[in-house]
């Protein structure tokens, strides 16, 4: 199956000569989650901003269902929904009329029943006749998502989505781009959270300084990149790591009498058996021993690491 | 070609006018009724005919354009500015319509509204002075004309300007003077040679001369020269426009 969205060598240098995008190459599939993960000013909004229309690409290009955003921008666009980072709404609409003005843009007419099961969603139902200006920054932040739901998309992107939004709202968010993953909808999103990403995301792309560091299958990426840590509490004072324990790699903090050790949580021999025999050979008496998986914040900052 | 989006927006912003109705139209109603007062009964009972037309009734056309020409101007440059200013001028990048679709809505609802002032006012200076119009179809066509050419100019305002200042400034700097000395209150043939010469370069000369050809008859200027030039603004506009939404300049980054 041709991916929906493709991306092929995207790059956009600003006027000011920042480079905020770098060769980017990105194939998205349809019906996936993705999440672009990359601190402020890595070009993730520079990204989806081309794709959406907002922004020039200053070369390469890129297709929406096949559609160039560029060259067949009315198809591409009509495929695609767009929730801002910015809460930008016409304060003196009704919520209903917001709905109804983007599915007109969209070339389509207002659908009664399809804007009341998307404001029942969002629970928005109750507000539909109160004007965006009397509603909260959360309700305001729903209302983006309704009109960019409202003409029906194919290809949704979230940019920062949960930016200023409280638990309560993110957890609704979170059951609503679920719901869309199940109709059947392609969804993109910003973040610089990692645990959002690794909450929602199918795949995980990496942006730093304008370039996709990786793309991944989300439970790949944290595989492959993952290492896991086993702590292991002494009952005495080392003054060194003994000779026999060398191969290991072994960190010693006096502290807590602690060692920590680090393998490949998929390697084929973890060492770990061998480690204890050497141990207890050594005649060091454990308290306490504790394992933990790394965390997609390890391997961003890993990776940014090895970049840089 | 995207209709729907062209109504969508014609529609949205025909509803902001006629939310804000008495703000729209008391104040041009009663701005120019405080005209007709002044000029057309105190100082224009004073004032000798013109072209054989009486003082009060020959400033009529050009009371009509200055309105307009300001309506015109604010309320499509507002239009456009606005979302601009809110951020939601994003949908409009982002929705399947091109350059036609958004001038179209925007520029036609700014004209819609500027010449329905128009009108109103011309229905307010039938209490103030007797006239009749000798060509109304024409007067029709150059009101039409002017709303959607000035309502053209006032987009393009509102796409290049960066904030209000720079939207108020335009049609307080450059508008006011041009339609005054546009020969509203007077008929160009009163000022001295050079004086003359230098009016026909104002565009505003050819609208009001034109439009109160086709309400007495008499005209400074020949009938056909004023149509081309405000047919000459008008694709004047349409071009800048056509290049500022090709380049993307102060649209998208």
């Amino acid at each position: 199956m041709s991916p929906i969205v493709s991306i092929q060598n995207l790059s956009k240098q600003y006027a000011s000569g920042f480079q905020a995008l770098k060769n980017v190459d990105l194939d998205i599939e349809e019906g996936e989650i993705l999440a672009l993960l990359g601190p402020n000013g890595a070009g993730k909004t520079t990204l989806i901003s081309i794709i959406c229309g907002l922004v020039n690409a200053t070369s390469g290009a890129a297709k929406v269902g096949g559609f160039d955003v560029v060259d067949d921008f009315r198809e591409a666009r009509s495929l695609i929904g767009l929730v801002p980072q910015e809460i930008a709404l016409e304060p003196f609409q009704t919520v209903n009329d917001a709905l109804r003005f983007t599915r007109g843009l969209f070339g389509k007419r207002q659908d009664d029943a399809l804007a009341k099961s998307i404001l029942e969603k969002l629970s928005l139902w109750d507000k539909r006749d109160t004007k965006t200006m009397e509603l909260s920054g959360g309700m305001k932040r729903r209302v983006l998502i309704a009109k960019a739901l409202c003409h029906e998309p194919r290809v949704l992107f979230l940019d920062e989505p949960t930016a200023g939004v409280d638990v309560e709202l993110r957890k609704e968010m979170w059951d609503v781009v679920r719901q869309l993953k199940a109709d059947g909808v392609t969804i993109i999103l910003t973040t610089h959270y990692i645990e959002e990403a690794e909450e929602i995301a199918d795949r995980v792309g990496v942006i730093h300084n304008g370039e996709l560091l990786l793309v991944e299958k989300k439970a790949t990426l944290m595989q492959r990149m993952g290492k896991r840590q086993m702590r292991i509490e002494l009952m005495q004072q080392l003054a060194s790591i003994p000779q026999s324990l060398a191969s290991y790699n072994l960190d010693y903090t006096a502290d807590d009498q602690t060692l920590t050790y680090s393998y490949e949580a998929n390697g084929e021999r973890t060492g770990i058996a061998a480690l204890f025999a050497d141990l207890s050979k050594a005649g060091l008496i454990l308290r306490d021993v504790e394992t933990r998986q790394s965390s997609l914040e390890d391997i961003f900052v890993g990776l940014v690491e090895d970049k840089s | 070609m995207n209709f729907q989006a062209v109504k969508s927006i014609y529609s949205f912003e025909m509803a902001r006018f006629f939310r804000t109705l008495s703000q729209s139209l008391i104040s041009p109603v009663l701005s120019t009724s405080l005209y007709f007062i002044v000029f057309g009964a105190a100082i224009g009972s004073r004032i000798e005919q013109i072209d054989g037309v009486s003082y009060g009734a020959f400033i009529v056309p050009g009371l009509i354009m200055l309105s307009v020409l300001t309506q015109s101007i604010s309320n499509a440059s507002f239009g456009i500015y606005f979302p601009k200013f809110l951020g939601s001028i994003y949908e409009l990048h982002t929705a399947p319509v091109s350059f036609v679709e958004i001038v179209l809505g925007y520029v036609g609802a700014a004209a819609t509204k500027s010449a329905l002032i128009g009108l109103v006012i011309l229905a307010t200076a039938t209490f103030f002075v007797d006239f009749h119009i000798l060509h109304p179809v024409a007067m029709l066509a150059f009101l039409l004309l002017t709303c959607v050419s000035f309502s053209l100019f006032g987009f393009i305002i509102g796409v290049w300007s960066k904030n209000f200042e720079q939207l108020q400034m335009v049609p307080l700097l450059v508008i006011t003077p041009l339609v005054f000395l546009g020969g509203s209150f007077y008929s160009i043939s009163m000022l001295p040679p050079l004086w003359q010469t230098v009016t026909l370069f104002n565009p505003v000369v050819y609208l009001i001369s034109g439009f109160r050809w086709a309400f007495f008859g008499a005209a400074d200027i020949n009938i056909g020269l004023s149509l081309a030039m405000i047919a000459l603004f008008m694709f004047v506009c349409l071009g800048i426009i056509w290049w500022t939404f090709k380049t993307g300049y102060k649209i998208r980054t």
